[in-house]
């Protein structure tokens, strides 16, 4: 295949799209995109309720996150991307002084400290850099000359490595690293040379070894040895890689039926309502579900990429290229997990996972999404 | 600022972001690839291994345990039944830290240190994974409610209910219908595939007696369902279900009332009774004393009754209707008697002269008579009448053991009599070959003698004295003894002993009804002021031996060295029905102290006859009146008599 071609064909597609301005347009609203978003948010709801033991009490609430999610979403989609572009540096240092407080007055549990609790409301600050860090990386770097200098790179990884280490310290390992991904691949979209990128994966592979022995935690080593063996331990830290296993593989090709997972059902999934549920969707829909699911991801993740593609700035189109690739990062890390590819990390799955706070996260990722999409035509429409 | 923006290669900016995009796609594409496989190789390749997985998680297979068949007398009274009882069992499996979870139990749940104990010896048994272990038997409603609110402190704890054995009558039957303990290590080795799986979800077997004899047949057959568990091993619902088969009842031949009465007649003593249904064989009653509580041993005997009882001299385990061997003294008498007159030997009518001792030709030992000045002259009715040693010496000795060895195995002596219980023991009925391989010896003149008054190294258990008289009752037929009435077992139902003619029955019979009922009869003040007539024998059997010229002085010997009493008899002469042999150990006279209590049991019998006679007639009654709604079963009336 030509990657000429498809770079070709890519922009001019997505062009042919947005000619006229239309309703959606005016609401800063990208459509195909918006629909992907809704078909993934039934389908999440559907999973979740059985998942939540066939009661509607998870359902209800992650009904009302969604509203909130999408009223979010068409928020920032209507907000001025050069705006974003000037301020996103003091949503950084926001997020910044809220990963200090945690560590000194921070809330948590099982020995990690993730939480800020402000009048009864509990959040993760480290959810602000999620959006904080994409933002900044590209406000920095749009405004140098690209590819970037060796100085640029180096105050770049000043400002990722500054919040990933404060969520280390909690300790998070995985968001840790999840954030520094999304500001790392900003870099790497903006011209990282490939000759850093090779040296740095040389340093890591070199490093391995001491940081295995001096810098992880032990549940953290328990995780990754668990994943390697988790016949081991049946009963223990192996048990929740097993059960999920047994609940992908028994679903076979077309599924218990909806409600009909015996592994989901009778609560030998651990967390099946969380990081565990694309198990209960593999048990009860089979691979048939698992590869509907997988394509509306692709479909979403190809949309995101199209987006940045055809976006002729270069903050939009950094910020548009990462929050789709963390995404895709999120999706692969937590199905690779479930289905015992990669260690356990507290990651959750994209729209079917229960949980607030990462879902308004997510749709306002869109949003900004969205926002780019818009800029993008409006610029176009020109 | 406006310097760098203006040093911007836009083109060559897209072009490297373009670049780097179609790279990422790429390895979104890549690892996505990945995922799809991986899921492919879990739920199409490995579906089966995981599926199989699965069910096992979900699907447990629960014995369903039989309920255990029920014990009636011969009128229906429960002498074995089931209670439900409330067992508190720990699942090893599922609970985290023992020690912790027996801490947090003790906080409201008695238990003694033996029942801790217990439990960890049947933890270290051999069971089947995620077999609940009992901790405690018999919960109280309270205890129950105080586990249900600490429930979710005490996973892997159960509160289960279970159909326990209960014997309502207590010590009534404890030798006989026996008792159910629990099944321990070596009866679970000795069981075979099929018989560990008939014993999966039930805890105890039979150990003595009736409830073992007839283990298989009370404990039915074993029941299955597949049930559905979640993953902390709750049930949810039934999926398939094989319902268990309930264990046969055993009805039998008892009559409680006459065990009753038999019992409190040899309170404070030590002895047995054995009393037989003349027509069939059937048990009537059978009481060994000292008894115990069998209740006892169903859930485990404490260490404090168990050496209580183990560590007693009156051994109150031993069945001794069975098991106690004793001479039979006199008794034999009747039988042996009958042998000269079949063979022939003896005239009976012929008398001898009785000076207190006999002497064989050429032997200075003086066989003595019990009564030392003698008896005078005596022909074989009064030999029997009053028990008169020396008539049979001379008898013995003339029949000869060959014969009498012949003649009393016939009747049974020296042999299991094949009752339906366990652990009977078979006495010996000495011959000229069981004294050679036995004793090495040859057989003397002097054994003869001793035979025939039923001494020497005979021994006999009290049920071989009351099987034996049966046969006698029946003028020669043989019925085989057995205490369950519906089993029929496989055995020769009427057996024609030998062809002793009528007039030698009658001879026997009226000798034995002057025992009882003759001024001279040595029974005579028991069996004066009785409705009925009966023919019986008392016996006297010796517990040491006395030196040659040495007089027996019940007062210089220890109790324990004393004489056993024994008596046999049945009643009534005319139309025997019952035949009775008991035995009260060192109670010295068989007919002032054994008698007693053979009238009791044969009274209490007749009455409870004439009582059943009554019911059937009303039954009869009712029946031709079929508008009359009473019901009076023979059954119904049988219990009203008890409860009266």
């Amino acid at each position: 295949m030509s990657t000429a071609d498809f770079l070709r064909r890519l922009p001019s597609a997505a062009l042919d799209f947005q000619r006229q301005e239309n309703i959606w347009t005016r609401l800063h609203i990208d459509l195909p995109l918006l629909l992907l978003l809704l078909a993934l948010t039934a389908f999440g709801l559907v999973v979740l309720y059985s998942a939540g033991g066939a009661e509607f009490y998870y359902v209800k609430r992650q009904a009302i996150f969604f509203a909130m999610g999408y009223v979010l979403m068409f928020t920032i989609a209507q907000v001025n991307l050069s705006f974003l572009m000037r301020w996103s540096w003091v949503l950084y240092l926001i997020g910044i002084g809220l990963l200090v407080a945690v560590l000194f007055m921070g809330v948590g549990a099982k020995g990690a400290q993730r939480w800020l609790e402000i009048g009864g409301f509990r959040f993760q600050p480290s959810e602000v850099l999620k959006i904080a860090m994409p933002l900044t990386i590209a406000s920095y770097l749009s405004r140098r000359m690209l590819p970037p200098k060796f100085k640029y790179i180096f105050v770049s990884l000043v400002i990722v490595i500054l919040p990933s280490f404060l969520i280390l310290r909690q300790p998070d390992l995985g968001t840790s690293l999840l954030i520094a991904m999304s500001g790392l691949i900003v870099l790497f979209m903006a011209g990282l040379p490939w000759s850093y990128i090779f040296s740095a994966l040389g340093l890591v592979v070199a490093s391995a070894w001491p940081a295995w022995h001096f810098m992880l935690h032990d549940y953290q080593r328990t995780r990754v040895l668990t994943l390697l063996n988790p016949e081991a331990d049946k009963l223990g830290a192996g048990w929740n890689i097993i059960q999920s296993k047994t609940a992908i593989g028994s679903g076979g090709i077309s599924g218990k039926g909806w409600l009909k997972g015996t592994q989901s059902q009778l609560d030998f999934l651990p967390e099946s309502h969380t990081d565990f549920i694309i198990a209960v969707l593999a048990e009860e829909f089979g691979l048939e579900g698992v590869l509907c699911l997988i394509g509306l991801y692709v479909l979403v993740l190809t949309r995101g990429l199209m987006i940045a593609a055809s976006s002729q700035k270069t903050f939009g189109r950094l910020v548009a290229g990462s929050i789709t690739f963390t995404l895709f990062v999120y999706i692969f890390v937590n199905i690779g997990m479930v289905s015992g590819l990669l260690p356990v990390v507290g990651v959750p799955l994209p729209f079917i996972s229960h949980g607030g706070t990462s879902l308004l996260t997510l749709m306002m990722g869109f949003g900004l999404l969205m926002a780019v999409a818009t800029e993008e035509r409006r610029v176009s429409l020109d | 600022m406006s310097e760098q923006q203006t040093l911007k290669d836009h083109f060559r900016e897209t072009r490297i972001f373009r670049h780097r995009l179609v790279f990422i796609a790429v390895v979104m594409l890549l690892l996505l690839g990945l995922l799809v496989v991986r899921f492919y190789n879990l739920q199409v390749v490995h579906y089966a291994n995981y599926v199989t997985q699965s069910e096992r998680n979900r699907v447990h297979v629960r014995p369903l345990p039989p309920t255990r068949g029920l014990i009636y007398d011969r009128n229906g009274i429960l002498l074995a039944d089931n209670r439900p009882s409330y067992t508190l069992s720990v699942v090893k499996e599922r609970v985290k830290s023992l020690d912790e979870t027996l801490a947090v139990l003790s906080e409201f749940i008695e238990f003694s240190e033996n029942d801790v104990e217990k439990f960890h010896s049947r933890l270290k048994q051999r069971r089947r994974p995620f077999e609940a272990v009992p901790l405690r038997y018999r919960l109280t409603p309270e205890e129950i409610a105080r586990i249900a609110v600490n429930e979710y402190r005490l996973e892997g704890v159960e509160v289960e209910a279970q159909l326990v054995r209960h014997y309502p009558l207590a010590d009534l039957y404890a030798h006989t219908v026996g008792y159910v303990g629990r099944i321990n290590e070596r009866e679970l080795n000795r069981f075979d595939e099929d018989e560990y799986q008939q014993y999966s979800g039930t805890y105890t077997i039979g150990k003595i007696g009736l409830e073992r004899q007839y283990e298989k047949t009370l404990l039915g057959e074993v029941g299955y369902e597949n049930v559905e568990t979640n993953a902390r091993g709750r049930v949810l619902r039934v999926l398939e279900q094989t319902p268990p088969k309930p264990g046969e009842n055993l009805h039998l031949y008892f009559d409680s009332e006459v065990q009753k009465a038999g019992l409190a007649a040899l309170k404070g003593r030590r002895g047995a009774i054995v009393a037989l249904e003349v027509e069939t064989g059937g048990v009537l009653a059978m009481v060994s004393s000292p008894s115990y509580d069998p209740n006892l041993f169903v859930t485990g005997i404490s260490h404090k009754d168990y050496n209580r009882l183990t560590q007693s001299r009156d051994l109150p385990l031993f069945n001794r209707a069975i098991q106690g061997e004793y001479p039979p003294g006199s008794t034999v008498k009747p039988m042996i008697a009958l042998s000269s007159l079949y063979y022939g030997i003896l005239d009976p009518h012929v008398a001898i002269y009785d000076p207190g001792f006999y002497q064989l030709d050429g032997e200075e030992r003086k066989y003595r008579d019990w009564k030392r000045t003698g008896h005078g002259r005596v022909d074989m009715n009064a030999a029997i009448r009053e028990s008169c040693d020396t008539y049979y010496y001379d008898l013995a000795y003339k029949t000869g053991i060959d014969r009498l060895y012949e003649f009393g195995y016939q009747f049974g002596l020296g042999d299991y009599t094949g009752i339906d219980l366990p652990s009977e023991r078979k006495g010996i009925w000495p011959s000229r070959e069981w004294k050679r391989n036995h004793r090495g010896l040859p057989w003397f003149p002097g054994d003869t003698l001793n035979v025939g008054i039923g001494q020497g190294a005979t021994l006999t258990t009290p049920l071989q004295l009351a099987a034996m008289t049966a046969t006698l009752a029946n003028r020669g037929r043989k019925v085989q003894p057995r205490i369950a009435q519906n089993l029929v077992l496989d055995i020769e139902e009427s057996n024609i002993l030998m062809d002793v003619s009528d007039g030698h029955w009658s001879y026997i019979f009226n000798a034995m009804k002057e025992v009882m009922h003759h001024p001279r009869g040595t029974a005579y003040k028991v069996g004066r002021n009785m409705s009925f007539e009966m023919a019986g024998k008392s016996g006297t059997a010796q517990v040491v031996g006395i030196a040659q010229d040495a007089e027996y002085e019940s007062e210089k010997l220890s109790e324990r060295n004393r004489d056993h009493a024994l008596f046999v008899g049945f009643a009534p002469l005319d139309a025997p029905k019952i035949a009775v042999a008991v035995i009260v150990e060192n109670g010295e006279g068989g007919s002032s102290e054994a008698a007693p209590v053979v009238r009791k049991v044969i009274e209490t019998y007749l009455e409870q006859e004439q009582i059943r006679l009554q019911g059937q007639t009303l039954q009869a009654q009712s029946e031709q009146n079929k508008s009359s709604p009473v019901n009076t079963s023979t059954t119904a009336v049988g219990e009203h008599s008890v409860n009266g």
